[in-house]
């Protein structure tokens, strides 16, 4: 699904990230860890075409994101749900608007959606604030709301930067069992997140492969999580 | 892209324009400075192009009427000593009438004479105590005469007689009014470009103040088109709103301009005739014509510089 082979990224002279190759298959559960600045939301967004290596391969559903135009980066990013840390709402539509977001600027019919976007507000627990404005929300809130955006569109890949970093523990597990129940679902989920402990509860539940970003370079955890 | 291409993408763009979408346009904040500006930008201009539209129309009106009424007649001026004035007036109005193309002469009165004199000399001119010259009016058929002959004729039968064909004098007034219609026709498209300027850097603006909806929409699959498209259908629905406010100020402002009189000369001829009347209304369509293309070339341009 999303492919990165020898990828480096260079920023201001010098190099982020080095030699990185990783193959995100479908159904797969990752962690990306490190301690804060180390890249962890640059690869993220590597994979989400927000960036574009410096050097190496990224491939997206069988694409060379390097020869692709801006409308097909859009159209391919319409199959990856991104969870941000900031979350990025437009604070002057409804939290039901949205999340409906990425249904409305693909040009398919909310209306003729709407009881699967209802039956989503609900699944985030957000239906008592559907039509609220998004900063009328708690951090958690904002979250769910987040990852219900994220996957309105029914994507094959969720990519959830710090998902939890502005939550506390109950709200951690809460999200993260969607996460979970999404993979289930078939989905490939990529984590990047600090939180050793969320790692550890979460491994308990699914099968996920943990990598840790360390001098620029992607590694595989070993037993030391 | 072939040239039919490019028209077919740019009429498919119109017509998505046109019809709308409600959600679409919710993304893009309503509120803001670049709101106003445009639709009183719009407004603006399209009041002016009211009264450039009807200056332009009133002098093609005009330079039409003099070129025709001035090519069709002319004077025939007999300066001679008093005693032989008289006959020299009729030895002129004589060659006249044996002159092929001249449809009919006729000797001006006193009266009319002190007509025309009256606006340099006051009503109480006596004209009798005056030398002044004898005018015949000549009128033309269609086919016209010979000026030069007429000349040569007039010069050997009376020799005080100094035909003026007016042609000395009509032809500065008629390149003066055509210059002039051309004038109003540079001032609709400079205030077309003006628009289009206003309205590009309005967009702009909104672009930038815009940027965390470009940010979001992208991050979720909007494709440029579609960020640029909810832009445009704003700024071209409000230019629309504003040039058509603008347009019936306008249209009101050249139906209130005094009626014309026979002493108003040429001001009082300004305004729309008949059917002219019909000009203005194109003006709001355009309006919105020209923020259409004006936004979404800022637009395409803005995203294109935000990666």
């Amino acid at each position: 699904m999303i492919e990165l082979e020898n990828v480096a990224y260079s920023y201001g002279g010098g190099d982020l990230l080095t030699d990185i190759s990783l193959r995100l298959q479908a159904g797969s559960f990752h962690f990306l860890t490190g301690p804060s600045g180390a890249g962890k939301s640059t690869f993220l967004k590597l994979c989400y075409m927000e960036l574009a290596a410096s050097k190496g391969l990224v491939q997206v559903f069988g694409q060379d994101v390097a020869v692709l135009g801006r409308d097909k980066i859009a159209i391919a990013r319409r199959r990856i749900g991104v969870v941000h840390q900031e979350c990025q709402f437009l604070d002057h539509l409804s939290v039901e608007e949205n999340i409906a977001l990425p249904l409305t600027v693909s040009g398919r019919d909310v209306y003729a959606e709407r009881q699967n976007l209802a039956d989503l507000i609900g699944w985030v627990g957000l239906t008592n604030q559907r039509n609220q404005l998004p900063p009328e929300l708690s951090g958690g809130e904002r979250q769910r709301a987040a990852l219900a955006r994220a996957v309105i569109m029914g994507p094959d890949v969720i990519l959830a930067d710090e998902p939890t970093g502005n939550v506390d523990w109950e709200m951690s597990q809460r999200l993260m069992s969607l996460l979970i129940e999404l993979n289930k679902m078939g989905k490939s989920v990529l984590v990047a997140t600090h939180d050793l402990n969320l790692i550890r509860t979460t491994k308990a539940q699914v099968s996920a492969r943990v990598l840790r970003i360390k001098d620029q370079r992607l590694q595989l955890a070993g037993a030391d999580l | 892209m072939s040239i039919l291409g490019k028209l077919r993408g740019t009429f498919g763009a119109v017509a998505e324009v046109a019809g709308g979408d409600r959600a679409a346009d919710r993304v893009v904040p309503p509120t803001g400075f670049t709101a106003t500006l445009t639709t009183f930008t719009a407004g603006a201009m399209a009041f002016l192009a009211v009264f450039a539209l009807a200056l332009s129309l009133a002098t093609g009106r005009l330079a039409e009427r003099w070129a025709s009424e001035l090519a069709q007649t002319s004077t025939v001026r007999i300066s001679a000593p008093i005693e032989e004035i008289e006959a020299q007036t009729l030895a002129a109005q004589e060659v006249l009438r044996t002159t092929p193309g001249v449809m009919r002469s006729r000797i001006m009165s006193e009266e009319e004479q002190m007509l025309l004199l009256e606006p340099w000399f006051g009503p109480d001119l006596p004209l009798e105590d005056l030398p002044i010259p004898r005018l015949i009016e000549v009128v033309e058929d269609e086919t016209g005469y010979d000026a030069a002959g007429l000349r040569l004729r007039l010069a050997g039968e009376a020799p005080g007689a100094f035909l003026d064909d007016h042609t000395r004098w009509r032809r500065p007034l008629v390149d003066a009014a055509k210059r002039l219609r051309g004038l109003g026709w540079i001032a609709i498209a400079l205030i077309a470009l003006s628009t289009a300027a206003m309205i590009t850097l309005a967009a702009r603006a909104a672009l930038a103040a815009n940027a965390q909806v470009i940010r979001v929409t992208r991050l979720v699959g909007a494709r440029d088109v579609y960020i640029a498209r909810a832009f445009v259908r704003r700024f071209t629905i409000r230019a629309m709103f504003g040039a058509a406010v603008g347009t019936i100020a306008g249209s009101i402002a050249i139906a209130l301009l005094p009626s014309a009189a026979d002493e108003g000369a040429f001001l009082t001829g300004l305004g729309f005739q008949g059917w002219d009347w019909l000009w203005p209304l194109t003006i709001p369509p355009l309006a919105a014509l020209v923020a259409f293309w004006a936004t979404r070339s800022a637009a395409l341009r803005t995203l294109n510089e935000v990666k």
